[in-house]
């Protein structure tokens, strides 16, 4: 069996709406003198010997942005990797190189300054081709409209519902210290913040941000060097679905669940329902958390809306951290969701920590209303 | 006075650069049926039984080559969903706010993304019978349909 991979050290800046007095590669040093400071970790043989980067050209306004930071990175004397999807891809990346056996320590750094640009709209708009889906105007919050509005035909879920789901976020964030401009919102706030894309509010989408979060992954051999508290990358699973939106059911979770099954088949998970003590899920929008929890098959199909109403989210201790909803940059939504998870998992989560969980479940999504998910399944060790 | 975020600044800065984008093979054709005759035209994969609009050359269903597989498909068609952008961007093609649907096409079997007028807001709603109304500029893009509007 290939050696078991432990996330032994977890470090994120704050995540603001303008870090406009930070340059990405000072955010990303602040990340890695963290996980230094954590576990002693440098780039000699013995250290770090792979840095794998999760940047996007576009966000960073320079092509190859990874190669901006070789001096945080430590990568101009060693291996380095570039991750331009979902941060979360990251751990799979690094989960290979050390099963593989090519790498003992792995580390990752994600950055992104959503504010650089004029419009995050602009940059996701990008995405589409230039001959039949650009011309129309689409970006990921239009294309989200439309997932909401196909999701809402099918669960039920209404106005009221969506804005819960809002309101719990925002009193979760104000207890994450990495969320220092959460505030708490009402029903009524939320309710009558404007319609972006029907029936998407100003409210139930994710605030434009900037922050930078890394990890530090170890074979299990030499996990004991760096933490007595490692969290085990037990599975991960992912699943890209056609370009064209029209060539999906945009409620169907098709691509979701097929990563699921392959993240649970590796993690040994035969009861999702039951199996995580922890879930943090990539919501953009409020619509995508009951969403992503149908399409994981923790709650049943359609059942998202009833499952909202009863409390659930409280119950499945789903996005604790105050989820993506709370302010995470688009590109690290997912890897951000998996530190969040491991911290808890490591009982680092202070005033937010759940007593005694163990089993775990992060995801990513990235590309117009959910072409692709990316799953982990982390336990504690 | 912030000691520390004083004499610091942003500078301003763009990235534009002018680019040129092929159509590809079969998006050519697509566009020019469309830009001269006023004609949607999709790829028919024969394995699948499935006509797709946009085109493309292959099948991602069954991996088969299909470019040759041309079908033409009505300019009427069914509105399976929409959403009503209501927030500006200067990639859009009108003035928010718009109805964004995707649009079943009578023939085919994807539906697609497009803008709808001719309908108020209040009013739209998912099983609309649509109609292509034709661009009389052309842009070499789907945009050579101006928008659909309401059949009949
Ligand atoms: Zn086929």
């Amino acid at each position: 069996m290939a050696r078991k991979v432990g996330i032994c050290a977890i470090a994120q800046t704050t995540y603001e709406k303008n870090k406009w007095g930070a340059r990405f590669q000072e955010m990303a040093l602040e990340v890695l003198e963290s996980i230094q400071q954590q576990t002693g970790v440098d780039f000699s043989e013995t250290g770090i010997t792979m840095s794998i980067s999760v940047s996007d050209d576009v966000f960073d306004a320079r092509t190859i942005s990874d190669n901006a930071m070789t001096d945080v990175l430590g990568a101009h004397l060693g291996c380095e990797e570039k991750i331009a999807q979902e941060g979360i891809q990251a751990l799979y990346y690094g989960l290979a190189a050390i099963q593989s056996g090519h790498e003992d320590v792995v580390l990752i750094v994600g950055h992104c300054k959503e504010s650089q640009g004029k419009s995050r709209n602009m940059v996701t708009h990008l995405a589409f081709d230039p001959f039949f889906t650009r011309p129309v105007g689409l970006d990921f919050c239009a294309a989200a409209g439309l997932q909401a509005q196909a999701y809402a035909m099918k669960s039920g879920i209404g106005d009221e519902e969506l804005a819960r789901i809002v309101v719990r976020s925002s009193e979760n964030a104000v207890k994450n210290p990495m969320l220092p401009e959460a505030k708490k919102l009402t029903m009524k706030e939320v309710m009558a913040s404007p319609m972006i894309a029907d029936p998407i509010r100003a409210l139930h989408a994710y605030p434009v941000s900037d922050g930078a979060v890394g990890m530090l992954l170890v074979a299990e051999d030499r996990v004991k060097e760096f933490t007595d508290t490692p969290v085990w990358i037990k599975g991960v699973g992912n699943c890209m679905d056609s370009f064209f939106m029209g060539d999906r059911n945009l409620a169907s979770n098709f691509a979701l669940k097929k990563a699921a099954q392959i993240a649970y088949k590796r993690a040994g998970i035969d009861n999702p329902g039951k199996a995580f003590d922890i879930i943090e899920v990539s919501d953009q929008y409020a619509y995508q958390q009951p969403m992503w929890m149908e399409g994981l098959g923790i709650i049943d199909d359609g059942k998202g809306n009833e499952w909202i109403k009863k409390d659930g989210p409280q119950k499945n201790n789903v996005n604790i951290s105050g989820g993506t909803l709370a302010g995470s940059p688009l590109l690290l939504g997912g890897l951000v969701r998996a530190a969040e998870a491991a911290i808890q998992l490591k009982g680092e989560a202070g005033d937010r920590q759940v007593a005694n969980a163990k089993t775990a479940l992060a995801h990513g999504v990235m590309g117009p209303a959910g072409q692709f998910h990316s799953i982990a399944v982390l336990e504690r060790g | 006075m912030n000691i520390e975020k004083d004499n610091q600044f942003v500078i301003e800065g763009k990235l534009a650069l002018p680019y040129q984008y092929f159509s590809g093979r079969t998006g050519s054709r697509f566009l020019i049926r469309l830009r001269d005759d006023k004609k949607i035209n999709g790829l028919k994969c024969n394995a699948c039984n499935k006509v797709f609009v946009p085109p493309r050359s292959t099948c991602e269903i069954c991996g088969e080559t299909i470019q040759d597989n041309w079908v033409e498909v009505k300019d009427t068609g069914t509105v399976t969903g929409f959403t009503v952008v209501r927030y500006s961007e200067p990639h859009q093609p009108v003035k928010a706010p718009y109805i964004l649907a995707l649009i079943k096409l009578d023939g085919a079997d994807t539906p697609f993304a497009h803008i709808v007028q001719g309908i108020a807001i209040e009013n739209m709603k998912v099983g609309l019978k649509v109609k292509a109304k034709f661009a009389e500029k052309t842009t070499s893009t789907i945009m050579d349909i101006n928008c659909f509007m309401p059949a009949g």
